[in-house]
């Protein structure tokens, strides 16, 4: 072992080595790196300090940033290193810098010049380095700085200066595209090179330019499909092998190219047949390097065009990793399944048995592959079990960043193949209260937008309506819901809580105002349960009831008239004279059931023609467009304008400006959002839009041209006449009324947090109105779906297995269903086999595997413990040989090994270490298992503490 | 890509960082922390990739040491796991059956190996003879220039006397 002695540290630096390995805990290291960066501040700055000195100082401040604590202060000292005449020492400098600093750091300015320099060196070590620093620390800007060196420097003599040259080429190419689009032939030309290491690395940044671009490159097909042919024959030398595999690395690679290539391509495609076929034989499926290159065969194969020798070859490779033993290549396996089932659907049904083990596995990474898998092959037949499956997992699991992720797909599959609405309810009800903080509230947008008019059949609809009230104001008595699910749980019981006549508007009411007063600090969802107080009350007037508020009720409305948010307020106020008008004036104003009727809005006011009339012959001056006003506007102008256009309560500095001929620059986000067309749209966007805007546009709000200025401040007029703009016509024209009834706060201009969530909303809502025309053609279609599986589950041919027992709700749900699919649960007579599914089985392997493992994971513990003790004074041996275990006979006695020939296998201590200490029995003798695994416990935690030897020998 | 390189011992010291995309420091000690509490508690026999925040980490555990890296979701995690076995096995050449104690005292000569290696993030030389050659070139290239210096200071020593 080369480790100690001879490497030239100071016995300071290994001392500072020793004693953070010798730390107890994170906080006595802290102390040590913060102590040792102390001293390197001080000596640091010393005058004169001699270089080899320096040099080690700033190996220490690397190790000092490295255990993630801050050396900035020394980085220009390693700066000042690359300048360094010495090989030894630039190198350094360099290996410092480009661990410090980041792209975007100040200094990388300082570099350049010495980069710029050492890229010209005689000896190719230097110009190798500065490459190296190239790679990562030159940004777009400095890019043309050494550009034209780096071309240079691929025709250098030296394979190695070429290949790190193309790697910067590439990381440039990835940096800015623009400034290398002329150079793009260099790597054609570098394809070519005598030298595989050079063609090997000219593969990645064609990797990318064919990712961006397959076209352009049609005609190197042959090449890459020679290549690969000489590679696999092993043309390359010696060198290039790994595992007895010729450059696999580089194969990878090739087959990566030529899936980008030949997908959609008959004749590309027809010309890498031949290969890949070879390849599939040639690989060996012992070796892991060999399972990497069969599985980027299979990607290669399902993403060409089809052949079905080839397909049926990567099936066989597929079920052979899906059968393995190994974790890994089970996943593999999984993922390549999901590749070859949009070639051949079929293919699945072989392996429903192993994919099931893999849901059921412990292991969580392969479970979530096998989610991923799931996802790709659900179809109507077998959504319902599938989501069940994905909301089970779902609510085990705390990682935000996945819960979201498979909370996304519960929906998506839910929205796309729901067999019933009143599935799809459950479901999202499901989602909402799982994980209603991290689902998009387009997703509630779009649910409710459905409760409101999913079904086309009236009766059904109401039906539908009413259970979703029931099962909601039985929720509700669940602490702790999710602000959106509480949203949603509102709008439903505001619009049709009092529907069906079951529950009283008291009843309802009360209900709302516990909602209102539980989350006092969420003003979203205050406001959505004062504006379904506002709709039960404006429905019992209208239907010529009297209404008597709650005394909670009240004192709720006394509270939000006085509220912070302006928002709140507003609805506050406007419920308190919705109360003292009559039936007929409410009914108009919030007509029953009419949050999906669309409203007509009177773009040219033509109510107002009359008062106009008046005015004028009153003698009025007539109305000059702003567009053709003298160049001036006075301040009070402006003033009146902001009132109207964008009312907020940001700080006003139009005012302070001067008067400007012609109006400012729009910005690009208001002309975007200003489309005068979709009239109701319109003020909804420009408050998203303009909100955002105003702190860095300060004239963001008086800039609109005046022409859409105009237009559109009598509109906003209009819409706060009315208040709901939504109900204030029922008449049908293109736009959005359902977001104003959901998202009260969207329609007015609020402050704080309401204000956000108000544009939120409008964004959401407005999507949600595109987004939501393109879902109801799916659901729509899957009663058809429906019935072509009805006549396939009777033909028997894809097989719709037995519900399986342990979903029994699902038959259910089914038969309750309104639509002609009642059949489809009753007992198919197709063989189980069929379906891939049958969740009901139980699966004993993972079972077994899980009672097997913890004396697995005994016999790794002891391993190491029992050797480390018999060896305690060999100081190679206790920190175990990592890689006697391979391919190599073990070279000392000291190193524990085992005579394996599969060095994947057991590459790790944990499994070779167990025929070392055959003596100790696993099973009957836990408590001497116990003991052992202690002692290797404090071993590997406090080295020093029970084994000085580890560090002894370094110090001496 | 590979976006980074961790090596974790078992005790979630780190012994070796390297980062090919951007991290700032608060960013780099948090992806240690995560992936050291989701790694090091997994059991022997799973897999040895782990879904990460939309990326994949590919890691394998060499005695006390856990060599990880974090490639892109579309990444062949075979692959990169022969990467991680490639670099040990260069340094297992370079140091003689490599040790935990061999990285901790000499991780600026990792550093340099790894950097012949991998270069912004892709592999870069897949051939051992060739990056074992050229760590050789550079190290005696440093031998040299000890070897110099030590003579200089001799005949300045000689002169002065």
């Amino acid at each position: 072992m080369g480790s100690q002695g001879g490497w030239g540290q100071s016995k300071e630096f290994l001392d500072l080595v020793k004693s953070i390995g010798e730390a107890r805990s994170k906080a006595e290291e802290d102390r040590i790196v913060l102590q040792e960066i102390e001293t390197l501040k001080r000596r640091i700055n010393e005058p004169d300090v001699p270089r080899r000195k320096m040099k080690e100082y700033i190996i220490r401040l690397v190790y000092v940033e490295m255990l993630g604590h801050d050396a900035s202060f020394g980085y220009i000292h390693a700066v000042k290193m690359t300048h360094d005449d010495s090989l030894l020492l630039k190198r350094t400098g360099y290996l410092a810098v480009t661990l410090f600093l980041n792209e975007d750091h100040d200094l990388i300015i300082l570099i350049v010049n010495t980069i710029q320099k050492d890229l010209r060196s005689d000896n190719y070590l230097v110009v190798c380095a500065a490459l190296a620093a190239v790679c990562k620390l030159i940004n777009e800007e400095t890019i043309p700085a050494v550009l034209p060196q780096v071309v240079e420097l691929l025709g250098h003599p030296k394979e190695t200066v070429r290949k790190k040259a193309i790697m910067a080429l590439h990381r440039f190419h990835q940096r800015a595209p623009t400034t290398m689009s002329h150079l793009i032939s260099n790597f054609r030309k570098r394809l070519c090179d005598n030298d595989p290491g050079v063609m090997g690395a000219t593969l990645c940044p064609l990797f990318d330019l064919i990712t961006e671009d397959a076209n352009s490159y049609k005609d190197l097909v042959m090449s890459f499909v020679s290549i690969l042919k000489q590679v696999a024959e092993r043309r390359l030398s010696k060198a290039y092998d790994y595992h007895q595999m010729p450059a696999p690395f580089i194969q990878i690679k090739l087959l990566k190219i030529l899936g980008l290539l030949g997908s959609g391509d008959k004749q590309a495609s027809g010309a890498m047949y031949n290969v890949l076929e070879d390849i599939f034989k040639k690989s060996e499926p012992s070796s892991n390097i060999g399972n990497a290159v069969l599985y980027e065969c299979i990607c290669c194969v399902s993403s060409i065009c089809q052949n079905d020798k080839l397909l049926k070859t990567a099936a066989e490779v597929t079920s052979k990793f899906l059968k393995s033993e190994s974790h890994n290549l089970k996943y593999m396996g999984i993922d390549a399944l999901g590749r070859l089932l949009k070639r051949n659907p079929e293919i699945a049904e072989e392996h429903q048995l192993a994919v099931i083990d893999c849901l059921e596995d412990p292991d969580d990474t392969l479970k979530r592959k096998t989610f991923e898998l799931l996802h790709k092959m659900t179809k109507s037949s077998n959504v319902e079990v599938i989501v069940d499956r994905m909301i089970d997992y779902m609510i085990s699991i705390s990682d935000n960043h996945y819960k979201t992720d498979i909370a996304s797909r519960c929906v998506e599959l839910a929205e796309q193949y729901a067999p019933s609405n009143h599935w799809f309810i459950q479901i999202m009800n499901k989602v909402f209260e799982h994980a209603g903080d991290l689902v998009d509230v387009r997703v509630a947008h779009n649910f409710m937008r459905l409760i409101a008019n999913g079904e086309d059949d009236e009766g059904a609809g109401s039906q539908l309506r009413s259970s979703a009230v029931v099962s909601y104001l039985h929720i509700l008595a669940e602490p702790k819901l999710p602000s959106v699910f509480l949203q949603v749980i509102c709008w439903v019981l505001g619009e049709y809580g009092i529907t069906d006549g079951k529950f009283s508007a008291s009843y309802i009411t009360g209900k709302l105002c516990d909602v209102a007063e539980a989350r006092s600090n969420d003003d979203t969802v205050r406001a959505y349960a004062i504006a379904a107080i506002m709709k039960i009350c404006a429905f019992e007037i209208a239907a010529g009831r009297k209404v008597e508020l709650l005394p909670e009720c009240q004192s709720l409305i006394d509270e939000l008239s006085a509220s912070h948010s302006t928002d709140l307020q507003q609805i506050a106020y406007e419920l308190q004279a919705l109360l003292g008008l009559d039936a007929r004036a409410v009914e108009t104003i919030m007509p029953y059931d009419a949050s999906c009727e669309d409203i007509e809005v009177d773009r040219s006011l033509s109510f107002l023609n009359s008062f106009v009339n008046q005015s004028l012959q009153n003698g009025a001056r007539p109305y000059i467009p702003e567009s053709e006003r003298p160049g001036t506007l006075n301040i009070s102008n402006y003033g009146a304008h902001d009132q109207l256009e964008a009312p907020s309560h940001a700080l006003r500095f139009e005012a302070y400006e001067l008067p400007k001929p012609s109006p400012p620059p729009i910005p690009p986000a208001l002309l975007a959002a200003a489309p005068v067309a979709d009239l109701v749209a319109v003020p909804e966007s420009a408050y998203f839009s303009t909100e955002p805007h105003q702190p860095s546009e300060p004239l963001g709000g008086a800039a609109m041209s005046p022409a859409e200025h105009g237009l559109r401040l009598r509109l906003e007029g209009v819409q706060k006449k009315w208040g709901r703009p939504s109900y204030s016509s029922s008449s049908s024209s293109s736009s959005s009324s359902a977001p104003s009834v959901s998202a009260p706060s969207a329609q007015k201009p609020a402050n704080g947090v309401a204000n956000a969530n108000g544009a939120a909303a409008a964004a959401g809502a407005q999507a949600r109105d595109s987004s939501y025309d393109s879902r109801r053609n799916p659901l729509v279609e899957v009663s058809a779906e429906k019935q072509r599986l009805a006549a396939s589950l009777f033909g028997g041919s894809s097989a719709r297995r037995e519900p399986p027992p342990a979903a029994p709700p699902a038959a259910g749900r089914r038969a309750v269903k309104p639509v002609a699919t009642v059949v489809a649960p009753a007992a198919p007579p197709a063989p189980p086999a069929g379906d891939l599914l049958d969740f009901g089985e139980p699966s004993p392997p993972p079972a077994a595997a899980a009672a097997v493992d913890p004396f697995q994971q005994l016999e790794g513990l002891l391993g190491p413990a029992s050797a480390a003790s018999s060896q305690n004074s060999t100081v190679g041996a206790v920190a175990a040989d990592l890689l006697s275990l391979h391919a190599d006979p073990p070279a000392s006695l000291a190193e524990i090994s085992l005579p394996g020939k599969n060095p994947l296998a057991e590459i790790s201590l944990v499994g070779p270490a167990a025929p070392s200490s055959p003596v100790v029995k696993k099973g009957p003798n836990p408590q001497d298992s116990l003991e052992k695994d202690a002692l290797q416990r404090q071993l590997g935690v406090v080295p020093s503490g029970q084994n000085p030897n580890l560090f002894r020998d370094l110090l001496g | 890509m590979i976006h980074f390189v961790l090596l974790i011992s078992r005790q979630g010291k780190v012994r070796l960082t390297k980062w090919y995309s951007t991290y700032s420091q608060k960013e780099r000690s948090k992806v240690i922390r995560e992936l050291s509490s989701l790694i090091l508690t997994r059991g022997p026999k799973l897999c040895n990739f782990v879904e990460w925040k939309g990326f994949k980490v590919v890691y394998k555990r060499y005695a006390s040491l856990y060599f990880c890296m974090c490639v892109d979701p579309d990444d062949n995690e075979l692959e990169t796991l022969e990467i991680i076995h490639h670099f040990v096995e260069i340094l297992d050449r370079y140091f003689g059956s490599v040790c935990e104690l061999d990285l901790i005292f000499n991780f600026h000569k990792a550093y340099f190996i790894l950097d012949e290696i991998l270069i912004a993030g892709e592999l870069q030389e897949p051939s051992k003879r060739i990056v074992s050659r050229l760590i050789a070139a550079q190290d005696k290239l440093v031998e040299t220039a000890k070897e110099e210096a030590s003579s200089l200071s001799n005949i300045i020593a000689q002169a002065t006397k």
